[in-house]
């Protein structure tokens, strides 16, 4: 098992007032087969064990399904690889002696809280807007009744994947959340479920993009090289036509 | 629901305009290259395409006003963009690179406000030159019409500025229609993953064909090539 000397370029930032710097720290011993947030877990720990403050970061599944992780990682959002989330990049991935600079996802609409903790509830705030199907609660309806074909189920489900990381903001030129937008209205306007308010969400959803502050969509396809999950900017395109079909 | 004016002016609004005027000015482009090629055929052919266009009275005048209008909304929405992008990223990145793939970032697609900016401020200059530049007077068929062929040929045979300069931002043109006219199609809904790769592809090569056809003109009269066309008024 090789260890190596990783050199780290990180944004440290106190609070949302603060105009954060980059501060650098050297780590011997990475073990390749680390996670990138293990690397960061065993910097933490050194820094803790100094008495200085942890570099703070968002985590939770660490199996990339939960969105949680998102760091700008040489200028790339999750790091080097295609469809892979940070919790799931390797340190493999990288050279003794390399420098790795790190940033927290920089849009206006996602405030930095800490260091690489950035906000994002925007994205719950474009959910509130139409992100859901209306159902009347009471006994669980069967679930086979409405037939959804299988083609169609699996489009929708393309769709759901999205796990609203915010990947797609970080590495817009232009910050737009138009892939996440795009997604989550296709997911559910692609189901007969989504059908009742279909135009209103698609409506509400773009509206809240807007007022959130994320910027316009230039068709760079960036989102769709830096997803996760690989949601295709085709989700885009829908909401555009749904937009259409909602004004007509 | 939104009226049809506050829909225009939603983020998927303008996209779908700019693609719309971004397509009716590339049809523009090529009729006007049409044009100008016209200067390579029968030596009065370019001043019968003038007089032909000159003969269509108000209908001219509806285009010129129609296509200034296009124009401008292209612009201003293009330039707007550009704006709000600023706004939603007020701190940039220190390190920013593109992870590739799908992505469709590159000269092209990241330069489209500069060659936008520069393409908008040539067409000031491009139309003082030649739609308000003085015009001698020829007779064809017995009436009497604008030279235009003959300014054309003496501002470019006459100056290296011109003819470089206008090669110079045709090269820009081509670079924003290289991402532009693939955009435009794919903020109009385009969405099949073939059908985009096609239209990339198309995007591309007509982007090409105009840049290398409009600055073909201005450097074949620059070396030499006006005295063969011109015909006319040539030593």
């Amino acid at each position: 098992m090789s260890t190596m000397t990783i050199n780290l370029k990180i944004w440290r930032q106190k609070n949302s007032n603060d105009p954060g710097h980059f501060e650098d720290y050297k780590l011997d011993d990475v073990n390749e087969h680390m996670s990138f947030l293990e690397m960061l877990d065993v910097l933490n720990e050194n820094l803790i064990k100094e008495g200085t403050d942890p570099v703070e970061f968002d985590y939770d599944c660490r199996e990339g399904i939960c969105g949680s992780c998102n760091l700008v990682i040489n200028g790339r959002a999750h790091g080097p690889k295609h469809m892979t989330a940070v919790c799931q990049l390797h340190m493999r991935e990288y050279n003794n002696g390399d420098t790795i600079v790190i940033e927290p996802p920089r849009a206006a609409a996602f405030p930095v809280i800490k260091d690489l903790v950035v906000d994002r509830s925007a994205f719950d705030r474009i959910i509130e807007a139409g992100g859901y199907v209306s159902v009347k609660t009471g006994a669980a309806p069967e679930a086979n009744l409405i037939p959804v074909p299988q083609d169609t189920s699996n489009i929708a489900f393309d769709y759901a994947t999205c796990i609203g990381c915010g990947a797609c903001v970080a590495a817009c030129p232009n910050s737009s959340a138009s892939l996440f937008t795009g997604a989550k209205i296709a997911h559910l306007n692609s189901l007969p479920q989504g059908q009742p308010e279909r135009d209103k969400r698609t409506i509400a959803m773009v509206n809240q993009m807007e007022k959130e502050g994320f910027g316009d969509c230039s068709n760079f396809a960036e989102c769709e090289a830096v997803c996760p999950v690989g949601i295709s900017i085709a989700s885009i395109a829908e909401m555009r036509k749904d937009y259409v079909k909602a004004i007509f | 629901m939104p009226s049809f004016t506050e829909a225009l002016q939603s983020q998927v609004g303008r996209k779908i305009l700019t693609g719309l005027t971004g397509i009716f000015l590339v049809l523009f482009i090529i009729f006007h290259l049409g044009g100008n090629l016209a200067i390579l055929g029968e030596p009065d052919a370019m001043n019968r395409y003038s007089m032909f266009l000159h003969d269509m009275g108000p209908l001219l005048w509806i285009a010129r006003i129609g296509l200034l209008a296009v124009f401008v909304i292209h612009a201003w929405l293009g330039i707007s963009i550009w704006l709000r992008k600023r706004k939603a990223r007020p701190n940039n990145y220190a390190v920013y690179s593109s992870k590739g793939g799908p992505s469709k970032q590159g000269l092209s697609s990241r330069s489209m406000a500069f060659t936008g900016v520069v393409l908008l401020i040539f067409v000031i200059f491009h139309i003082n030159t030649f739609a308000l530049g003085e015009t001698q007077t020829v007779m064809i068929d017995g009436q009497e019409t604008h030279d235009i062929k003959s300014l054309v040929i003496d501002t470019f045979e006459n100056s290296a500025l011109y003819a470089f300069g206008y090669a110079f931002v045709m090269l820009l043109l081509g670079t924003h229609l290289g991402h532009g006219i693939w955009s435009a199609f794919t903020s109009l809904t385009l969405s099949s993953k073939k059908a985009s790769a096609v239209v990339y592809t198309i995007g591309v090569l007509l982007a090409i064909v105009l840049a290398v056809g409009f600055l073909f003109i201005p450097l074949y009269i620059y070396f030499g090539g006006g005295c063969d066309a011109a015909l006319i008024n040539c030593n």
